[in-house]
């Protein structure tokens, strides 16, 4: 009896908010026929759009995956750093999760924006920053930041140290040990923080609005170009756009589920 | 470990540290020294300000309410998906994420979409003389969409933990099913439905993306914080700006504290 | 290898791991480090791993200071105590990492390889992953992997904690051959006294950071040189006084300083105990007069626990002879016991039984 009333309210939740909004993003796209559809997906400023989009997840993918890796080692195997330290940069990991997206842009635009020490300084190196392409990769970064290094830090602290030390122990220098021992062991949980970020890269908008300035054919992205349709009431066009979006977040779900399993193995 | 290296190996810890700090931190702090800049007074009058304390009220009321709906259903539905079997279970189970993966303007769309006046469900709406688009509710939708997947994400693990043998143990010892639950398994979940409910509150407290679309954003009626923050840097009210984000950062950081004090204490025992 | 440890002392924090320990090790030799869990024995092996950094002390391998040297540069081989094999490596590349590391040709690895896969006696599992072994069978990977490179120095923490009872037994014999075979100075950690004096050649006793003693195993029982090592090797009863023992009244007369001899520790084997009827008794003139306090069967002998004077002791008595009562009167002669009194140790005989046998 619980159990049958359990099952039919989970379907509703997610019928009600998952999946009939879903439904009509496809729907709504297709409705004034496929012509229609393209003609929106491959007009100049979408295009423009999708390569701004695609340029900032690679930036930021690659940094953070760097980095992110970098101090989930440093936090988790470097026992030099004292322990208080090492608590206190863990909660500061974290602190993107709670800055609201918008704020995050704007803590960009305080501090590089035109009217500022650093602002103006960039300017007369001829370097654009705010309202350009760095800036709205600075801000993705700030937003995907947690992400990595909190899917490889439990993955380093449960493999432990020991495999580590026995391939020294072998003779193996710091690199291949890295690369033969520990990288094995966290390829999945990285791949997985990929995933994360580059959904979030994609999906990134209230930080991107504001240091963006969002400028048609220069800085605006796939998500705020739906924005900006929306605001114009070109519902075909933010409608199409979404719908490439949502596409490419199921195909993000998909590989999220196909990550979690291969983490699971190892 | 006796190492070799050492030099190299602090030049890149240096690094990392240095990048962690200057993209994470140095913001933050700009943040709050630009938001109280011009001294207290004018940072409390920026706050104070009807339109911007009016938003910050208004943005906690509606947080509260999406996360008080989310809490109740999310509790329910990680139950429901880590105790029965039933065909599309883990379909269901990965649909959880979707709006982690899907942008947030996007879902903001969605709910356009689905609400809007020209669906049939907004016109009917309309005809019983209800608004939902650019009304209240709507945002609340919103928000509720967006912090879908935290309390069920935060139970699932702890219910799945739960060992069945501390269930039989009180069913041998005579508890009845209800008892069992609210003396055995409730109090399992409770970190759980605390630490996901309050994650979705100061998610929901930040959205920005999915609200904006549907929110109508008129100042006293449905303008929340996040897009009032918008509107100030629109209109190059910089300090303006970080007054309120000062206010809510404040609050979020609060509410990120606690959930990890929760979390510390619970690994503790 | 030849080891040197010259005063070697490791803080963690405030607590001090291993303090002032100092020993020499010769090549070829088989070393048990054995002591109580958290004593510090680990700490040791992983120092000389150069896993750890000690905080001051000397290392000195062939005569050489090592302090500085990384793990990779030691020549040793370690064993971990969970085996730690890399797991998503197959026994072959297992054991093969530490020479591809030292960039040797395929051939070579190969057949370096094979012939330590036959070593162990795995024939056969090379494409076997650890996942898909017995804990015994890790065991032995673990250590065809140290060997392989050919260390001077083989070091093993807990090899056999982690496998069950029947096994260990034979994974013992099995490595103390292998090394003998192999001819590695090797060291081992183990808190398991009966697995130390069964391995090794010489064991080091390790208490609270401490070197209590080393020596043979035969020595180090036989003679032991503080309260401790006595108590944690073999059985033992822990008096305060010699007071109603016959045959050694006087034993606390022959410390250095009798005035103290108030704090001395008395240590009695109770294989030194012998106890029955007064006609069994091998010299009654030295035995003492107890009360049967409880009889236990002990599957080779009886654990008689009697009551001398205000002792209670326990003693060994074969099955062949009769079996004792609770309540019995019997005849209790101490044939000898251990004095320790701070750094003094002394080992003592019962006077009136060396007197009468002097007299014969």
């Amino acid at each position: 009896m619980i159990r049958r009333v359990g099952i039919t309210i989970t379907y509703l939740v997610f019928l009600v908010f998952l999946i009939i909004p879903l439904g009509k993003v496809f729907t709504s796209a297709v409705s004034l026929g496929t012509a229609g559809f393209w003609n929106a997906l491959t007009r100049p400023e979408a295009l423009h759009a999708f390569l701004v989009s695609a340029i900032i997840v690679a930036i930021v993918t690659v940094l953070n995956t760097l980095f992110g890796v970098l101090l989930a080692l440093l936090l988790v195997r470097e026992t030099a750093i004292s322990r208080r330290l090492r608590h206190l940069l863990n909660s500061i990991v974290d602190l993107p999760f709670a800055v609201s997206p918008i704020i995050g842009g704007l803590m960009i635009l305080l501090l590089l924006g035109p009217h500022t020490a650093l602002g103006t300084f960039f300017e007369a190196q001829g370097v654009k920053i705010v309202f350009a392409l760095p800036g709205m990769v600075l801000a993705t970064l700030f937003v995907t930041f947690p992400l990595m290094v909190r899917e490889v830090m439990p993955v380093l602290q449960e493999v432990g140290t020991q495999q580590e030390e026995a391939a020294y122990t072998l003779g193996a220098n710091g690199w291949r040990t890295f690369w033969r021992v520990t990288w094995p062991s966290i390829r999945w949980g990285v791949l997985y923080g990929v995933v994360l970020t580059i959904a979030r890269s994609i999906g990134e908008f209230g930080a991107v609005l504001v240091v963006s300035g969002n400028i048609i054919n220069k800085t605006q992205t796939a998500t705020t170009l739906v924005y900006q349709q929306v605001e114009n009431f070109n519902y075909v066009a933010a409608n199409s756009i979404a719908l490439v979006l949502a596409a490419l977040s199921i195909v993000i779900l998909l590989l999220l589920e196909w990550a979690k399993k291969r983490k699971e193995v190892f | 470990m006796i190492v070799k290296h050492v030099w190299l190996k602090r030049t890149v810890q240096s690094t990392v540290l240095v990048y962690f700090l200057l993209l994470i931190v140095v913001p933050i702090l700009g943040v709050y020294v630009q938001g109280l800049s011009e001294g207290w007074t004018k940072f409390a009058d920026s706050v104070i300000q009807p339109i911007a304390w009016d938003a910050v009220l208004r943005t906690l009321q509606l947080a509260v309410i999406a996360t008080l709906i989310n809490t109740v259903f999310g509790t329910l539905i990680a139950w429901v998906l880590v105790r029965y079997r039933f065909p599309g279970r883990r379909i269901l189970n990965s649909l959880v994420d979707l709006p982690f993966a899907l942008p947030t303007a996007v879902g903001g769309l969605m709910i356009l979409l689905l609400l809007g006046p020209q669906s049939w469900l907004g016109s009917f709406a309309k005809s019983h003389n209800i608004e939902i688009v650019y009304q209240q509710p709507a945002i609340v939708i919103a928000m509720i969409f967006v912090t879908f997947p935290f309390v069920i994400r935060t139970i699932q693990p702890l219910l799945e933990e739960l060992d069945p043998a501390e269930e039989e143990a009180s069913y041998t010892l005579g508890a009845s099913r209800s008892g069992t639950f609210w003396k055995v398994i409730f109090p399992a979940m409770r970190p759980g439905v605390i630490g996901g409910a309050m994650l979705a509150f100061s998610r929901a407290l930040a959205e920005f993306g999915a609200v904006v679309l549907v929110a109508g954003n008129i100042p006293g009626k449905t303008l929340v914080a996040s897009v009032q923050i918008y509107g100030n840097v629109e209109s190059y009210n910089p300090t303006g700006a970080a007054a309120v984000s000062v206010v809510l950062l404040t609050l979020s950081f609060l509410v990120l504290w606690s959930v990890n004090l929760l979390t510390a204490r619970r690994d503790e025992r | 290898m030849q080891i040197e440890v010259r005063n070697l002392k490791k803080d963690f924090g405030q607590f001090a791991a291993v303090q002032n320990v100092s020993f020499d090790i010769e090549p070829g030799k088989l070393i048990g480090l054995l002591g109580p869990s958290g004593g510090g024995k680990t700490t040791i092996l992983r120092m000389l791993a150069g896993l750890e950094k000690p905080t001051s002390g000397e290392i000195l391998f062939h005569g050489k200071n090592v302090n500085h040297l990384p793990p990779q540069e030691r020549g040793i081989g370690f064993v971990f105590q969970n085996y730690a094999l890399f797991k998503h490596m197959n026994v072959f590349d297992n054991i093969a990492f530490g020479l591809t590391v030292q960039k040797k040709t395929k051939r070579e690895i190969q057949e370096r390889v094979y012939e330590m896969i036959e070593l162990i006696g795995l024939k056969g599992l090379a494409e076997r992953y650890p996942h898909q072994l017995s804990g015994g069978q890790r065991q032995r990977v673990a250590f065809a992997r140290a060997l392989a490179p050919s260390p001077e120095l083989l070091l093993l923490d807990e090899p056999f904690a982690a496998i069950d009872a029947k096994v260990r037994k034979e994974l013992r014999t099995w490595l103390r051959e292998m090394i003998s075979r192999v001819g590695v100075t090797s060291i081992f950690v183990t808190h398991d006294q009966e697995e130390a004096v069964e391995v090794a050649d010489e064991i080091m006793i390790i208490n609270s950071g401490r070197l209590e003693q080393k020596g043979t195993p035969w020595q180090v029982y036989k003679e032991p040189q503080t309260p401790f090592v006595a108590s944690f090797l073999g059985e033992s009863n822990i008096l305060p006084d010699t007071a109603s023992i016959t045959g050694f009244e006087a034993a606390t007369f022959r410390l250095r300083d009798k005035s103290r001899a108030k704090t001395a520790n008395i240590l009695i084997r109770p294989e030194s105990i012998e106890v029955g009827r007064e006609h069994e008794i091998s010299n009654p003139a030295a035995a003492s007069i107890g009360l049967v306090k409880s009889v236990q069967f002990r599957g080779t002998l009886w654990q008689v626990e009697v009551e001398v004077g205000h002792h209670r002791l326990l003693a060994h008595r074969t099955l062949e002879k009769e079996t004792l009562k609770p309540g019995d009167e019997v005849a209790v002669l101490i044939h000898s016991l251990h004095l320790f009194h701070e750094d003094e140790s002394l080992f003592l005989e019962n006077e009136i039984k060396r007197a009468s046998s002097a007299a014969i």
